[in-house]
């Protein structure tokens, strides 16, 4: 089952990779801040400590973390490895494009994404929790395709 | 034998002819409806002595005209009814609820006519309306009851759903109160409240403060309670409110967010969706015995549960094939069958109180539709396309749908709404509700008064 698990993701992975190369070639799109539909730019991006940014963010209906979300997460880890008392908890988000029901299990799909990635670094599930908002919380209000690629997105909060 | 026959026909002809000489109007509501059937809705008359009481227990001026337009107003929204204005009535409405004179009323074109009268009788109102088909010269109906003088929308709200019911010989839906989320502020920190008001917007109250965020109300069968969900202590989870007492409780004891929560036909389960670890499940509670029980089991996103009315099936949505898709099973969980095949995906199925078909959002290049299938996915049909739309629930006789509908927003975060709509299963007679805030999720009761 946990096999079948990671062998999926693994899977999906290496097609997301395969997607985004294929992307990548055809459009580095809106201002640089998209490629394909994942949001690359830093507007919305906080900082955990120098160096660490607070999120990571997906592709439509998607839940892989990304090349770059992963190196971000890794930032993450080896920060919450440095300081051990911190607790976090990961704020899943979807876009407005759809419906609200789905949307919050979409959320909660892709910040276990993220702490999936974390637990691999180290960091005990005790420390981490989730919290999946699915379309509640926009950081955009926009209804465009640069503001949806910000809002599809998983937030390390600390937690106290 | 052949003359047998012949006499058989005969009988048949002889007893078909004063049969429908005499047929009474009936209004065809399964086609959309291009031809409204004209009616008058004359004021319930009144005589002084019950005008004054009601004047001093309602402030209404006249609650016998108050009451008339409820009805008038409720039949207009069918869409089915084309209420004639009152400046053309000739008749009072005191002598028209004791003998119409047709003509009069059949000069103005109309097919029907509504009459009444209100009294004030020990502290009471008492109503007695009659309907009338104008072209056959007769009585179709005559009814009279009693209730507390607050109830005086109500009571129009009650002759409506009579009428409605002995013109197109189906349930009405007026004696009913919708439940939705009621939205304020910015798109980014968004207010959101329980609210519940009247079928036709009046009465509304606010069920909770909005220090929370709520989503996704329903009502049990009666009515009377509403599951859904809520951000308390930022723990989302399903919880339960008792709309006449106030008293609210958490359902089931889950280590994790539950949403989209339902009553079972019966109101003696809840069935939602419990997400651990990236995987949403379908679960049940019986609110008697608190047993859970696990529906579905896979390691996709299942929600949006919706029970057949008679609790044998649930339709639910599943992106186990990759997307959003809409899938049936039995009630135990097993038999899981998918039935959507369109293009594009499928959201939020509701199963019709008629049983015999399925509304659902599906989002299709871009756009967000809602829309109708039968059971088995077969029948596809869409009612409306929009920017945003989701979210449709059934009015009780399984004839209108309501929903709500989300605006563009600008670069600069203007011009975001969100509203609730209705429109009829004939893809006709789109209209919007008229609320005080913004709105979402709504949910329709069942029929208040049977």
């Amino acid at each position: 089952m946990k096999l079948n698990k990671i062998l999926r993701n693994s899977l999906l992975v290496v097609l997301a990779c395969l997607a985004l190369s294929a992307c990548a070639t055809k459009k580095v799109s809106q201002k640089g801040q998209m490629q394909g539909d994942v949001y690359t730019g830093t507007d919305t991006v906080e900082y955990l400590a120098s160096g660490v940014p607070d999120r990571v963010f997906f592709a439509t209906n998607e839940s892989v973390l990304t090349t770059a979300s992963r190196e971000t997460l890794r930032k993450q880890a080896a920060w919450l490895r440095k300081n051990s008392d911190i607790t976090v908890v990961l704020e899943g988000h979807a876009d407005e494009r759809g419906t609200r029901e789905y949307n919050l299990a979409l959320g909660e799909r892709r910040a276990n994404a993220a702490k999936d990635y974390l637990m691999t670094y180290g960091i005990s599930s005790d420390r981490i929790s989730v919290l999946s908002y699915g379309k509640e919380r926009p950081v955009d209000s926009g209804s465009n395709p640069l503001a949806w690629s910000k809002n599809r997105r998983s937030v390390t909060v600390k937690a106290n | 034998m052949e003359n047998m026959k012949k006499l058989l026909i005969l009988s048949f002809v002889i007893f078909l002819i004063p049969l429908k000489s005499f047929s009474l109007i009936e209004v065809d509501i399964t086609r959309g409806n291009l031809n409204p059937l004209p009616l008058a809705v004359s004021p319930l008359s009144i005589d002084n002595n019950s005008r004054n009481n009601f004047k001093r227990i309602l402030d209404k001026e006249n609650i016998g005209v108050e009451i008339s337009l409820i009805v008038e107003n409720n039949l207009k929204t069918t869409g089915l009814f084309n209420p004639l204005n009152k400046d053309a009535f000739l008749q009072a409405p005191d002598i028209a609820n004791l003998k119409p004179r047709f003509e009069d009323w059949n000069l103005i074109k109309a097919q029907a006519l509504i009459t009444g009268k209100v009294d004030y009788v020990d502290e009471k109102l008492r109503v007695e309306f009659r309907l009338w088909d104008v072209l056959a010269a007769k009585e179709m109906m005559a009814l009279a009851f009693t209730t507390v003088p607050n109830n005086w929308r109500r009571v129009g709200h009650i002759i409506s759903d009579k009428v409605y019911e002995r013109l197109t010989g189906e349930k009405g839906y007026f004696d009913t109160r919708i439940i939705y989320v009621a939205e304020e502020g910015p798109k980014t920190k968004r207010i959101k409240k329980l609210a519940i008001m009247d079928q036709d917007g009046a009465n509304n109250k606010f069920l909770t403060l909005g220090n929370e965020l709520v989503l996704t109300p329903r009502f049990n069968p009666t009515s009377q309670m509403v599951t859904y969900l809520s951000y308390f202590r930022n723990l989302p989870r399903v919880y339960l409110l008792d709309i006449e007492t106030g008293m609210q409780e958490v359902v089931g004891d889950f280590p994790g967010m539950t949403f989209a929560p339902r009553f079972s036909p019966d109101g003696k389960k809840i069935i939602m969706s419990f997400a651990k670890d990236g995987n949403s499940d379908i679960y049940t509670m019986d609110l008697e015995n608190r047993i859970v029980e696990k529906i579905t089991n896979h390691p996709s996103i299942d929600t949006s549960p919706s029970y057949s009315p008679d609790g044998k099936f649930i339709c639910f949505n599943s992106d186990r094939s990759g997307y959003q898709q809409i899938y049936v099973m039995n009630s135990d969980g097993t038999k899981v069958k998918r039935i959507s095949f369109g293009n594009g995906i499928y959201g939020t199925p509701v199963w019709s109180p008629r049983g015999d078909l399925i509304a659902f959002t599906k989002l299709h290049k871009g756009k967000f539709y809602i829309g109708v299938m039968r059971t088995d996915g077969s029948g596809e049909r869409l009612l409306t396309e929009n920017f945003y739309q989701e979210a449709p629930s059934w009015s009780p006789n399984g004839r209108v749908l309501i929903f709500y509908r989300e605006t563009k927003t600008d670069a600069d975060g203007k011009g975001f709404s969100a509203k609730l709509w209705s429109i009829d299963l004939t893809g006709y007679n789109e209209r919007k509700i008229k609320t005080p805030t913004d709105g979402s999720d709504p949910s329709w009761s069942s029929l208040l008064s049977n």
